[in-house]
């Protein structure tokens, strides 16, 4: 009943956003207020009525309502609560109601805002928005409906929305339960971070949009759509750590990021987001790179549904379950109409985009110029995720060969761009707008230069030799002690003009220009998140030995003695196998390791590792399951990952960073007014 | 006489070492061993599994293949050629660079230097100046020109590092001091 009412819902909130896109359009070209008002509130209501089929989902999921073919699929009698709650994003049919969901909300949100300033851009941000969720919800519809039931048929079980003839309801007595790696409090927040991040995008690109339509392609839609992209990033940086994390904790590899194609379409977004939260700065200061803006939003956008196309079509598995899935041709085509019609409005509005600044006087060595090639140097990483991606795919269709892009690949084509992507984040800050030459830049940068050279010396001192780690440690270092270069700059100038200690002279040094100094704790995050990945990439140990009872194995001076194995049954129906392992570090006693082995059911194991975290290395223990594990003897695996937590610690810092440079203005309940005035009096002019 | 004592000392403990290690590699290859090379190979049968953390029961056997194959002397690249020949090339981390796969070693670096070219005629535009009545003539919508955001300094055509009155200040103090 409630299935029903939901899919109802559904198929309400489908038509409402399409009469919502079309009136909105409609009323834009016959200059109709009442019925782009019309539109709006269309797409007002969306957000409350998909809140509405969700929460049915999720009560049925909550109740165990096995009778549905989705909450069969994904809960069971021995789930916890919150993990049936999750379910809702745990399989297929779920995300995509979720993900229509948040889309809602965020449609919603951006139509309450006052629009009486930019009245002409409503119509088309209502119509991108509306056509999106529209999409999305379409795809729950007539594809991956969360609402079919079970049948029981003379000739079988079937699924289906409405009962076919003749056939009765069958309702399991349990479910089949989530898949175990997804069982794990990661899947609380990971899945609803990176998916809020995916659906923010949606919203400056709407803006963007409706500049190229409308012909307002001044900096007007990139100053609204500022917060709405930070937060966006915020909450998909925020998404890929956590993702790392739960795999870093769950997966029982030793690493974090495994350049598994789902990871890299999610980190696809990112690459493009990031260089376009520093050019709009420029066009902002300069009105430049207009064209290069609009380009960046409108990858976004489709990297964002070619990241949920990837990882919903099946397509990465195999080209051929692409065509098994109605869902692939469906991304597929939505890809090419969006793209298409985005790029032929960017190409008609192309001459407007000009810069409106000579750049005649713009140097090489200028911030912009330095802003530019970090651009391209991110270009340079996404081609490469994305050609790694997309030519298994190429190879199938012409080869029939099927082949693997792997880590190696990635890692030797990504390393020296993030290393140049570091040497530019420690340069940038230092260089001049427009007028920047290497001159200027060295002299602003021998200052806190100086430190950075002893970086190398001491490390090739103390015997580390290899050249990537010396390189990747000395541009880190080069990019810290600039950073706090900045910082101290500013409170020194600030505490002699007014006097003030240091603390309330970095207070007011923040507050004054919060998204600069903002940007700067951002880079000190990427710079501890760079030193893990340093740590782990170029001096991971390993190494695997089967123990007898009270043998011991070494690894990078710890010393781990395997004292017992137990095993025993856990309520969800798996069997732990648990190992006790003593652990000593030259000589000191650490404590005791659990490390799992956990069986599930379904014959799907799970190696469970544990963990001992310090700031200068993690200690990683897997229980292996090889020649089989007994009570006298098990074979271990075990990792020594050098600075792992600084990627844990600099995401924090990270998401500081962000809040300071994305924190709504105080005083902005006061700014509209002036403002207005403002811009009366430049059209009275 | 007592050097070379000393020399033939040395020289078999030496000898003592090699034997020994050679001898401790024959029976069989340690877990490490294995994993260096099942490292380099993803699991014939899972997605983007490595073959030396993926648990399922047929990577076990793969793994004890490759015992098996390391203790009857084959050398790693036999071993590779072993299971690209039995599971296809998927098995490799990198796909060889033969035939069509030429084009995932090609085309990332050539778009690329595509890249650098373009950004290379950007800067030479940006060198070459242009008569300022170019932009004076571009047209505009001037009324959305003068609008000021809250809290941002209005853009005007030659805004510098100066023009931002409070790093100008903060610079000026600088200055001061040194």
């Amino acid at each position: 009943m409630l299935a029903n009412f939901g899919f109802g819902i559904l198929v309400v909130t489908f038509l409402l956003a399409l009469f919502g896109a079309g009136a909105a359009i409609y009323g834009y070209f016959r200059k109709k207020d009442r019925w782009v008002e019309s539109g709006r509130r269309a797409v007002l209501l969306t957000f409350p009525l998909v809140t509405l089929a969700t929460l049915s989902l999720v009560y049925l999921l909550a109740t165990g309502h096995f009778e549905l073919r989705y909450v069969y699929s994904v809960t069971s009698n021995d789930m916890p609560l919150y993990l049936k709650v999750t379910a809702l994003w745990g399989g297929q049919e779920g995300s995509l109601l979720f993900w229509s969901w948040l889309l809602s909300a965020f449609a919603s949100a951006v139509m309450l805002r006052r629009w009486d300033r930019d009245r002409e851009f409503l119509p088309w941000v209502a119509a991108v928005t509306a056509i999106t969720l529209a999409f999305f919800l379409s795809l729950s519809l007539f594809f991956e409906n969360p609402f079919v039931s079970w049948w029981q048929t003379s000739s079988g079980q079937v699924a289906s929305m409405i009962r076919p003839a003749g056939a009765s309801p069958l309702i399991p007595t349990d479910g089949a339960g989530l898949n175990p790696l997804l069982r794990h409090p990661g899947m609380i927040i990971h899945p609803p971070m990176l998916y809020l991040g995916f659906v923010s995008f949606v919203i400056p690109f709407a803006f963007a949009i409706a500049a190229l339509v409308t012909g307002r392609t001044d900096d007007r839609w990139i100053r609204l759509t500022r917060r709405w992209t930070l937060w966006g990033w915020l909450f998909l940086t925020c998404g890929l750590v956590l993702g790392m994390w739960w795999a870093y904790d769950v997966l029982g590899w030793g690493g974090y990021w495994s350049w598994d194609p789902v990871e890299i379409a999610a980190l696809m977004p990112w690459l493009v987001a990031t260089p376009f939260l520093h050019t709009v700065m420029i066009q902002e200061k300069r009105g430049m790179f207009k064209q290069l803006n609009m380009i960046l939003i409108i990858l976004t956008y489709n990297l964002v549904i070619f990241g949920t196309f990837l990882t919903r079509s099946g397509v990465l598995s195999s080209v051929h379950a692409f065509a098994e899935s109605a869902l692939g041709p469906m991304f597929f085509v939505f890809i090419g109409i969006t793209l298409i019609a985005s790029v032929s409005l960017l190409i008609r509005r192309w001459n407007d985009l000009k810069s409106e600044t000579a750049f005649a006087s713009t140097s090489m060595f200028s911030r912009e110029a330095l802003f530019l090639l970090a651009a391209l140097l991110f270009a340079g990483i996404l081609i490469v995720c994305f050609w790694g991606i997309l030519f298994p795919l190429i190879s199938e269709i012409f080869t029939n060969q099927q082949i693997t892009v792997g880590p190696p690949f990635y890692k030797r084509a990504v390393g020296p761009l993030f290393g140049a992507l570091m040497l530019l984040m420690g340069v940038a800050p230092l260089s001049a707008w427009t007028y920047g030459t290497l001159k200027t830049i060295g002299r602003a940068a021998w200052k806190p230069a100086i430190p950075v050279v002893i970086v190398p010396v001491v490390l090739a001192i103390f015997g580390y030799r290899n050249v990537f780690a010396l390189i990747g440690f000395t541009l880190i270092a080069f990019v810290i002690c600039v950073t706090l270069y900045e910082f101290g700059r500013g409170i020194v100038a600030r505490g002699r003009s007014a006097g003030e200690n240091a603390i309330l002279a970095l207070w007011h040094l923040v507050g004054r220009n919060r998204r600069r100094y903002g940007g700067y704790i951002i880079h000190l995050s990427m710079a501890m998140m760079g030193l893990a990945i340093i740590g782990i990439e170029l001096f991971q140990t390993t190494t695997q030995q089967s123990l007898a009872t009270g043998d011991s194995m070494q690894i990078a001076g710890y010393s781990l003695r395997f004292d017992s194995l137990s095993q025993f049954p856990y309520v969800d129906g798996r069997t732990v196998t648990r190992a006790v392992m003593s652990v000593y570090k030259n000589g000191q006693y650490l404590g005791q390791f659990y490390p799992r082995y956990d069986m599930f059911p379904d014959d799907q194991p799970m190696t469970i590792p544990a963990i001992r975290s310090t700031l200068s290395d993690d200690l990683y223990i897997v229980l292996v399951d090889w020649e089989g594990i007994s009570a006298s003897e098990a074979p271990f695996k075990v990792y020594d990952n050098p600075l792992v937590s600084w990627l844990w610690l600099g995401s924090f810092v990270f998401i500081f960073g962000t809040l300071v440079a994305a924190w709504p203005d105080k005083e902005l309940s006061v700014a509209p007014v002036i403002v207005h005035s403002a811009y009366k009096a430049s059209v009275a002019d | 006489m007592k050097r070379l004592v000393w020399i033939l000392g040395i020289l078999l403990i030496f000898l003592a070492f090699a034997t020994g290690q050679a001898y401790a590699q024959q029976p069989t290859p340690s877990d490490d061993q294995v994993n260096a090379i099942a490292s380099q190979l993803f699991c014939p049968v899972c997605e983007n599994t490595p073959l030396d953390v993926c648990p399922t029961e047929a990577c076990q056997q793969w793994r004890e293949l490759i015992r098996q194959m390391l203790a009857q002397g084959k050398s790693e690249a036999d071993i590779k050629q072993y299971f690209v020949d039995h599971y296809g090339a998927r098995v490799l981390s990198e796909p060889p660079a033969t035939g069509l796969n030429w084009l995932v070693y090609i085309v990332p670096p050539a778009a690329f230097l595509v890249g650098v070219f373009l950004l290379y005629l950007a800067f030479r535009t940006w060198k070459q100046s242009r008569p300022a009545s170019v932009i004076a003539d571009t047209p505009m919508q001037p009324e959305w020109k003068t609008i000021p955001e809250s809290g941002s300094s209005p853009k005007t055509t030659d805004s510098t590092e100066e023009n931002d009155e409070y790093i100008a200040r903060l610079e000026e103090e600088l200055r001061k001091q040194s």
